[in-house]
């Protein structure tokens, strides 16, 4: 078990490319952190510099007490899970999940021990004389997984592993990892794009854009306070609303609309999750909706206010119709940006 | 009992037929030297080739692989097979161990010059054995290496071909399968063979066909660095069993075609041997 310090560390690459910008965060002993940003942004590259497969260009990374910069991947008490799995396609599952500790020079005994244990742990048990190439998709997940559970590592790192997945056990397994992870209480860094993993799975998340980190938080204050326009639109499905408005000091406004309290004064971006857009017949926000989109349990209006795009989230029961309605919004739910630099104000 | 369904198409027999004429001409050469090492000479010398096969295989087995020629007494037809085993497999194992650890070398380590060196060994391919034998021979000959194995096969076993199919296998290895090996905790020779190795297995082996057949045929080489008959291999041997066939007394037809049949049959049972695994590694991969 360990913690992990960031300290101003980046990433620049032989070409001149800056994929980590100085980057510095703490990750607590048995937290499950996620990485989660558009593709290019760096989240690879990030968990690389940690696991040791990429050197560190400038800055200091910790795994518990001690500085790694530049101490071997071997001998960093990690364990990674890839995209595509990378199990050893001649060697059986058993050898596959054993061969690190066979590495260590762990007696036999104790290595078939380990991997009884872990085999028992992820359902391979049917599976351990088989070749690694000979598995499913799903399977060679279990695998990658308990190769990296028998080293009983301090620290997890998995770059995407459920991308390769159907939707169906991507489900399942998040939920598997993340229960796994409680299990045995170990530190876990885990890369994905996808914001619906990055929620439900993350003690906390970390957003990056173009090497830069946007945003450090629990799911709940990434979601409900985004630190930028981007983190705004970046997590959540659909994503937040995002309105030009402007601030006189006292008001902000939406079109003619007032919307918000605010000392702020200027060009500002009024955020607004879809969820709480309530229809109200008394509300102060005028809107026509061009599209209702039916989603089962819920549905989703898209339309327009002030001549801007808007999206609301309303009951399966709401009656719906295309044409002008009126919302209000719930209390506190607005975030400001400054619309120049993007940031929360 | 079970009816075949299958409908009789005149195209499937002209198929067929054309296939058929096709080995037999191709198998016949080999029919024949199976022929006349089955009589004794002077039937041959009588009858020339013919359909007539005898009983005489025994006994021509017997002079084919003991009698020797020439004046040591030492190349019998044994010393010789045993000599382009040796020439075989020692330049295949050469060719392909080398090749290996060449590509290796180029592809999994940050070396200054990894391209140019590349690009070196390849345009070796431009130079074949014929354009530098001289420079080859005297270099063998100043080591003291003339009528050695050594001198036999390491002048040859450096090999642009098998670094470049290895070389090109080795990159199309995910990288990732690296990675999760130095995490693993394999170092650089731990990786090449626990894991390299094993996955390159098919393309060794069509390597290894490639590079017996090519090592068992050579002619120019063995017939400049041997001449000590001891040394003699089976095809540098041909000379004399053409030899034994221009002689004044009767020739030895049975002896000289059981050898030349001795001759081509190691390739052979290589080629079908290994033709699974040849196919394996051209058509699919492991990684
Ligand atoms: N070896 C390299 N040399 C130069 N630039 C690189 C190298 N590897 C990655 N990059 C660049 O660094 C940036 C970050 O790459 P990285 O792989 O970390 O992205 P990512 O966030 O993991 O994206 P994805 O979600 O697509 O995996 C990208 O713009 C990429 O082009
Ligand atoms: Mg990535």
């Amino acid at each position: 078990m360990a913690q992990v310090k960031l300290n101003a560390v980046r990433k620049t690459y032989p070409n001149g490319f800056e994929a980590v910008k100085p980057a510095s965060f703490d990750i607590a002993d048995g937290e499950f952190v996620v990485l989660v940003g558009p593709s290019g942004c760096g989240k690879s590259t990030m968990l690389r510099m940690i696991a040791g497969l990429e050197d560190i260009s400038a800055g200091e990374l910790s795994i518990g007490d001690s500085v790694v910069n530049h101490v071997d991947p071997a001998d960093r008490d990690i364990a990674m899970v890839f995209q595509n799995y990378a199990l050893y396609p001649h060697m059986t599952v058993r050898k596959n999940i054993g061969y690190g500790l066979k590495n260590r020079k762990i007696p036999s005994a104790e290595i078939d021990a380990k991997v009884a244990e872990a085999a028992n742990m992820l359902n391979l048990n049917d599976y351990l004389d088989r070749k690694a190439s000979q598995l499913s998709g799903g399977q060679r997940q279990r695998v990658a997984m308990g190769r990296a559970i028998v080293r009983d590592p301090a620290l997890f790192l998995f770059d995407e592993p459920l991308s390769n997945l159907d939707a169906k056990l991507r489900n399942q397994m998040r939920i598997e990892i993340k229960a796994l992870q409680r299990r045995l209480g170990v530190t876990a860094v885990y890369v994905t794009h996808d914001q619906v993993e990055a929620m439900t799975m993350a003690d906390r998340i970390i957003v990056m854009n173009g090497g830069v980190i946007e945003q450090i938080g629990t799911p709940s204050e990434v979601y409900h306070s985004p630190a930028s326009t981007f983190v705004a639109s970046f997590m959540g499905a659909p994503p937040m609303n995002l309105f030009d408005g402007h601030a006189n000091g006292s008001e902000v406004h939406v079109g003619s609309t007032p919307l918000h309290r605010h000392a702020h004064q200027g060009k500002v971006t009024v955020g607004i999750r879809p969820e709480d857009i309530v229809p109200d017949v008394t509300g102060p926000l005028a809107i026509h909706v061009n599209i209702i989109e039916e989603l089962g349990a819920h549905r989703l209006l898209h339309g327009h206010t002030a001549e801007q795009p808007v999206t609301i989230h309303v009951a399966k029961d709401y009656p719906a119709a295309i044409g002008p309605m009126t919302a209000s919004i719930k209390p506190d739910a607005v975030s400001l940006f400054d619309t120049a630099t993007g940031r929360r104000l | 009992m079970s009816v075949s369904t299958r409908r009789f198409r005149w195209s499937a027999v002209l198929d067929h037929s054309i296939l058929i004429i096709g080995s037999l001409i191709m198998i016949l050469p080999v029919v024949m030297l199976l022929q006349m090492a089955s009589t004794t000479d002077v039937h041959t010398m009588k009858n020339g080739p013919g359909l007539g096969f005898g009983d005489q295989l025994p006994v021509n087995f017997d002079k084919a692989m003991f009698k020797a020629d020439g004046f040591s007494g030492e190349n019998t037809g044994l010393r010789m097979l045993y000599n382009s085993m040796i020439l075989g497999f020692g330049f295949a194992i050469g060719k392909i161990v080398i090749g290996m650890m060449a590509a290796y070398a180029i592809v999994y380590f940050r070396l200054k010059f990894a391209t140019l060196a590349f690009w070196v060994i390849f345009t070796t391919l431009l130079l074949p054995l014929e354009v530098r034998i001289l420079p080859s021979y005297e270099i063998v000959q100043k080591l003291g290496m003339l009528n050695t194995y050594q001198g036999l096969i390491i002048p040859l076993i450096a090999s642009a071909t098998a670094t470049f199919f290895f070389r090109q296998f080795f990159r199309s290895v995910p990288e990732e399968l690296v990675e999760a090996a130095r995490i693993d905790g394999a170092g650089p020779i731990k990786f090449f063979v626990d894991i390299l190795v094993p996955l390159s297995r098919t393309m060794v082996a069509a390597m290894f066909i490639i590079m017996f057949v090519y090592g068992w045929n050579q002619y120019l080489w063995p017939t400049m660095i041997t001449t000590d008959e001891g040394m003699y291999t089976l095809v540098r041997g041909i000379k004399q069993i053409t030899q034994a066939l221009e002689g004044t007394n009767l020739p030895e037809y049975g002896r000289s075609n059981l050898l030349a049949l001795i001759a081509i049959l190691p390739p052979v049972l290589i080629v079908i041997f290994f033709q699974s695994w040849f196919v394996k590694g051209l058509t699919e991969s492991d990684k």
